[in-house]
């Protein structure tokens, strides 16, 4: 009982600190300077820059539980991840519907010919299976496999990191900082699993060859 | 204010380079006038009855027919790395600036070198008020009203030699008042060039002015350069310095990226960016993007300096 509340309490504040994005968004549109003069850029700078931030989090969730032995953190690194997701969704239809107005042959022709646009959008596909097995229902489905194909992560975060340094034009300081959390977080998980593959090989060594 | 039709002007002068503040602030009116009685108004009792048939009605695509921006918009949204790189630092971050007492250098191959007081520098020279697309690189674009001397009186008072065939331009380097160059997010000092002959264009203006009203901080007080036919980061703020060159300056966005900027950086929609299009812009105020249009529009003005040019290899 006590443990429940106590996770109800961080999926409130997960909660509340995923939506804090979209509710400024909607103060500023409404009361705030509606965006400035040109509200579309500024509109989708501000997806961009919420999703990649979501993105990092939903990756420095595992790293932050294993430093700080936090584990409840775990129960919430799905729904973390989903507002990533969420973002990214948005920063996605923000350019069909507002940049581009729904101008298909412009949209087709940007996700033929500009880096940018296809590498921002191949990490937007990647997260799309992730959305659509983050259900209890396909975690028990898909086992092991599941969270193989949720290190797809990874790669769509990295995805977003280049996408931003190729829209950047000359001041990369931001699209460097991000470079460097996801650098972080990926060089913890790596020694990690090195560190587990030698205490595992240590292990096999003495226990009997079992077909994996 | 008297504006005088240039002497020997081949008539092309847009209606809209001598329409006065006054009406700026009442397009309304602006309309309703017509452009002939506007034109009429501004030029005043000294205006011929062959001076006034000379000003043809506005040409479709000509400012006069699209909006300017506003001066919120024109003030609080600008590239100006010398404060900071997001659209609003300059609006933000400029306010420490001093942009008088000014004082511009002039040096390299010409009779009149020197440094002069601002006032100095301006004295003399026709006051021209074009109303100008700018087309900025990243695809947005304004309209606005400017203020400001041609280029080309400065040029003509300098003297340059023979052997000069280009001018190249120095923003002020002032850390302490611009926070953007405590940083090397570019090379510091700002530079930037013309050919000689872009420089003397009817077209190009130093301008002092937006809406009738000093240049603000973040606008490039107290001096800057105005190239409508260019991409916006040919229009170099804050001028300190004129040099006459024989060589081609090397621009500071083109020393940055090379292949992404050239030295004549010329509105055109059928060179792309490499990494974005630049087919169409998005006019600050609209939602839509509308067609850029080849030289932004200035193409009747412009495009016989670059005959014979690949515009593709000369980007």
């Amino acid at each position: 009982m006590v443990l429940k509340r106590r996770v109800l309490l961080l999926k409130t504040g997960i909660w509340l600190l995923g939506l804090t994005p979209l509710g400024w968004a909607v103060y500023r549109f409404f009361l705030g300077d509606g965006f400035g003069a040109n509200p579309i850029a500024e509109l989708q700078l501000w997806g961009g820059l919420t999703s990649l931030t979501a993105l990092l989090a939903a990756l420095s969730v595992t790293p932050l539980r294993r430093l700080t032995g936090w584990n409840d953190l775990q129960k919430v690194r799905r729904l973390v991840g989903l507002f990533a997701f969420f973002y990214v969704t948005l920063h996605f239809l923000i350019w069909i519907g507002l940049d581009q107005v729904f101008g298909w042959q412009y949209i087709l022709e940007d996700l033929r010919e500009r880096p940018y646009i296809m590498i921002g959008f191949a990490g937007f596909v990647l997260l799309l299976p992730l959305a659509l097995t983050s259900t209890k229902g396909w975690i028990r489905r898909l086992g092991r496999r599941w969270v193989t194909l949720h290190r797809l992560i990874y790669v769509a975060a990295l995805c977003g990191i280049v996408h931003y340094y190729l829209v950047t034009k000359a001041d990369d300081r931001w699209p460097t900082f991000a470079l460097g959390v996801w650098g972080v977080a990926m060089t913890m998980r790596v020694a990690w699993w090195l560190k587990g593959r030698s205490r595992a090989g240590r292990t096999l060594r003495t226990a009997a060859p079992s077909p994996g | 204010m008297l504006i005088r039709k240039r002497r020997g002007g081949e008539g092309y002068l847009p209606s809209s380079e001598i329409t006065p503040y006054e009406l700026y602030l009442d397009r309304r009116r602006f309309i309703a006038q017509g452009a002939a009685l506007a034109a009429g108004a501004a030029m005043g009792a000294a205006a011929a009855p062959d001076a006034l048939a000379g000003l043809a009605p506005p040409r479709a695509g000509t400012p006069q027919e699209e909006k300017l921006t506003s001066y919120e918009d024109i003030t609080t949204y600008n590239n100006f790395y010398e404060f900071g790189a997001q659209k609003d630092d300059p609006w933000r971050n400029s306010g420490p600036f001093r942009p008088l007492p000014w004082s511009v250098q002039v040096e390299g191959e010409c009779n009149n070198p020197g440094t002069f007081a601002l006032e100095d520098f301006l004295r003399g020279h026709e006051v021209v008020e074009p109303v100008y697309r700018l087309r900025c690189v990243e695809a947005w674009s304004m309209v606005i009203p400017w203020r400001g001397v041609r280029l080309r009186d400065v040029i003509v008072r300098a003297q340059p030699h023979g052997n000069a065939r280009f001018v190249e331009m120095t923003t002020v380097v002032r850390p302490s008042e611009m926070i953007g160059q405590r940083h090397p997010i570019l090379r510091w000092p700002y530079i930037e060039g013309l050919r000689l002959d872009e420089a003397m264009n009817e077209l190009t203006i130093l301008a002092t002015g937006i809406y009738g009203k000093d240049l603000l901080n973040q606008n490039g007080a107290p001096l800057r350069l105005v190239v409508p036919w260019k991409y916006g980061f040919k229009s170099i703020k804050s001028i300190v310095k004129f040099r006459f060159t024989r060589d081609m300056p090397e621009n500071t966005w083109q020393t940055m990226a090379p292949d992404e900027y050239g030295f004549y950086s010329n509105v055109n929609p059928d060179v792309d960016h490499p990494r974005w299009s630049q087919a169409r812009e998005r006019r600050i105020g609209e939602f839509r993007r509308r067609p850029t249009l080849m030289f932004n529009g200035y193409e009747e003005q412009v495009a016989h300096m670059y005959r014979g040019m690949d515009l593709r290899r000369w980007y």
